[in-house]
């Protein structure tokens, strides 16, 4: 008997697969979310995703607050482009309301969307160049998104979890640091993503490491009910600006880029170019605002736009109007209304029901990063696990939207 | 293909479905009628083949409680990319066994929208592959969102609902 012999079995160790927990806080995850990985050596056999880490129970919330009190919930969906959810979300009460929004109001709340889908945009982007190991591209892009912030700060005072605007309009005008701000982003942003697409869109090292990762036939993303760039990577020219026009998107000349293979590269190439047609709708809007009367921030219907503080101090009527929305004294129609806006990485929609009361009866958020994480499980079967980081960084997957 | 209307649609399924389509209305544009638990596998797969009307893109699957008429309404949401119209189909249940076929046959993207319907309000999709919680934890227990589950300890009085119009 000799213990140092190796003692061979049915089970050779090299047929064993390995157990690996992706998550819930891997840095490369960019999120709290798990997936447990049948690993084989290097390549991934099966995955199950666990997902619910930061669940906080919005739609429950949402039945017990009025409408105005549930715009800070939406910030915290998708953090990286707050103001687009808030702006969904006033858009789905204005529906219900059927209120008409000035054209003047519309145009900001384009400049304030775009922004923010630019910002979102820089985000997923940046990363899938940081996370093929790309340090320098991201540090390049990603000062742009704290000037987008900084034009946020102006315009209603927070950064990331804005809460900005009001049901009916926004809470303020823009002031003139904060046009001067956009138009120093204006002209400096260009030249910022001219440099950063030179670095990576014909980089022998980038292509190679997201050419072909991950490629989604249209078919299939369709039956995933992808929505945003990653159905439009697959080559369907999908977008809630164009397909059902709100805030006045029908007045802007823009174009959707789509992919062919939708693979990682193609989802990059449709984000960059959906930053350059957002700078072209906000100089649109910028060149529109020159022809709309100043000074109209909202619209004129004081039964649902809380006044501004200072009116309230001043003004009987504006206190009489702040008293009654503030204790829910009006009511808004009894109906359902379904509201979809193209947030930064497909539709977000708002189903709202509401019964009369003042706060809604159901409120359910479709969110896009919740539908559109649901084949990353599927998808990694099969792949390496280099590129199954690099995957889930171009699916552009927010935590606080995945969860709700 | 033109842009077809909510009339042609409904004219459409009233042919193919008869009784078994009721409750239409149209509030704010989007075409919304009910069906039976029985036929909605039916109902759906007709909507998503149809060459005419082709709604092959499963927007939401999301549920509604209605504690007064002890029921559980699924909502489906329909997008026809072609055509550009949504629709909204529900299927009321009774609320104390909510069950339903699970729409997974038709598109892959309903598995997780169903995992989270059952999450929250315990409707049982029958043939669905992987039934079970997905946002809460699996000892949880009870479906949250079930009208019958106040928000905030019930003990407090400072925050009942009656103060915020409810």
């Amino acid at each position: 008997m000799n213990n140092n012999q190796p003692v061979y079995t049915d089970n050779d160790p090299q047929d064993e697969l390995v157990t690996l927990n992706l998550g819930p806080t891997h840095p490369a995850t960019h999120g709290v979310f798990q997936n447990i990985l049948q690993m084989d050596g290097e390549r991934i056999v099966s995955g199950v995703s666990t997902i619910g880490y930061i669940h906080r129970a919005f739609e429950k919330i949402a039945e017990h607050r009025p409408f105005y009190q549930i715009t800070p919930l939406t910030d915290r969906l998708n953090y990286c482009s707050s103001p687009i959810n808030n702006m969904g979300w006033h858009m789905t009460v204005e529906k219900l309301l059927n209120i008409q929004i000035p054209k003047r109001v519309d145009y900001l709340r384009v400049i304030i969307m775009e922004l923010s889908r630019i910002a979102d945009h820089i985000i997923c982007n940046t990363i899938i160049a940081q996370d093929t190991g790309a340090t320098t591209t991201f540090l390049y892009l990603f000062q742009y998104r704290e000037h987008i912030y900084e034009i946020f700060e102006e315009i209603c005072g927070a950064r990331l979890t804005t809460n900005i605007g009001r049901i009916g309009g926004l809470e303020r005008d823009f002031n003139e640091v904060a046009f001067a701000k956009i138009n120093k982003f204006l002209k400096e942003f260009p030249v910022a993503l001219k440099e950063f697409e030179s670095l990576l869109n014909r980089n022998r090292i980038f292509i190679d490491r997201t050419k072909g990762v991950a490629e989604v036939t249209a078919e299939n993303a369709l039956s995933y009910s992808w929505t945003g760039p990653l159905l439009r990577a697959t080559g369907i020219d999908y977008d809630v600006r164009v397909s059902e026009p709100y805030s006045s998107y029908q007045d802007f000349d823009f174009e959707i880029p789509v992919g062919t293979s939708g693979d990682v590269f193609d989802r990059y190439l449709v984000r960059n170019e959906e930053m350059w047609q957002s700078v072209r709708i906000i100089e649109q809007a910028i060149e529109k605002l020159k022809s709309e009367p100043k000074g109209i921030f909202h619209a004129d219907v004081p039964d649902f736009y809380l006044p501004g503080k200072e009116e309230v101090y001043n003004n009987m009527e504006a206190l009489i109007y702040h008293f009654k929305i503030v204790m829910g004294e009006i009511d808004a129609p009894k109906a359902e209304v379904y509201h979809a806006v193209e947030g930064g990485n497909g539709e977000l929609g708002f189903y709202l029901i509401n019964d009369g009361g003042r706060s809604p009866y159901r409120l359910h958020f479709r969110r896009p990063s919740f539908i559109n994480y649901q084949m990353y499980a599927k998808m990694s079967e099969g792949m390496l696990l280099s590129d199954a980081i690099i995957n889930m960084s171009s699916l552009n997957i927010i935590a606080g939207e995945l969860d709700a | 293909m033109a842009k077809a209307t909510n009339t042609e649609l409904v004219d459409l399924l009233g042919e193919k479905f008869g009784e078994q389509l009721f409750d239409v209305s149209e509030p704010y544009g989007l075409l919304t009628f009910s069906t039976n638990k029985d036929k909605v596998i039916e109902v759906l797969s007709f909507l998503k083949e149809n060459g005419k009307i082709n709604f092959n893109f499963l927007t939401d699957i999301t549920a509604v409680h209605y504690p007064e008429k002890e029921k559980i309404a699924v909502v489906y949401h329909l997008h026809s990319m072609v055509s550009g119209i949504r629709v909204r189909l529900k299927v009321f249940l009774n609320e104390h066994a909510p069950t339903i076929a699970s729409a997974t046959v038709l598109w892959n993207g309903a598995n997780w929208m169903e995992r989270e319907t059952y999450d929250f309000f315990g409707v049982k999709f029958e043939g669905h592959p992987d039934l079970r919680r997905i946002l809460n934890m699996d000892e949880l227990g009870v479906h949250p969102m079930l009208k019958q589950y106040p928000l905030e300890d019930p003990n407090r009085v400072d925050k009942k609902d009656e103060y915020f119009g409810r």
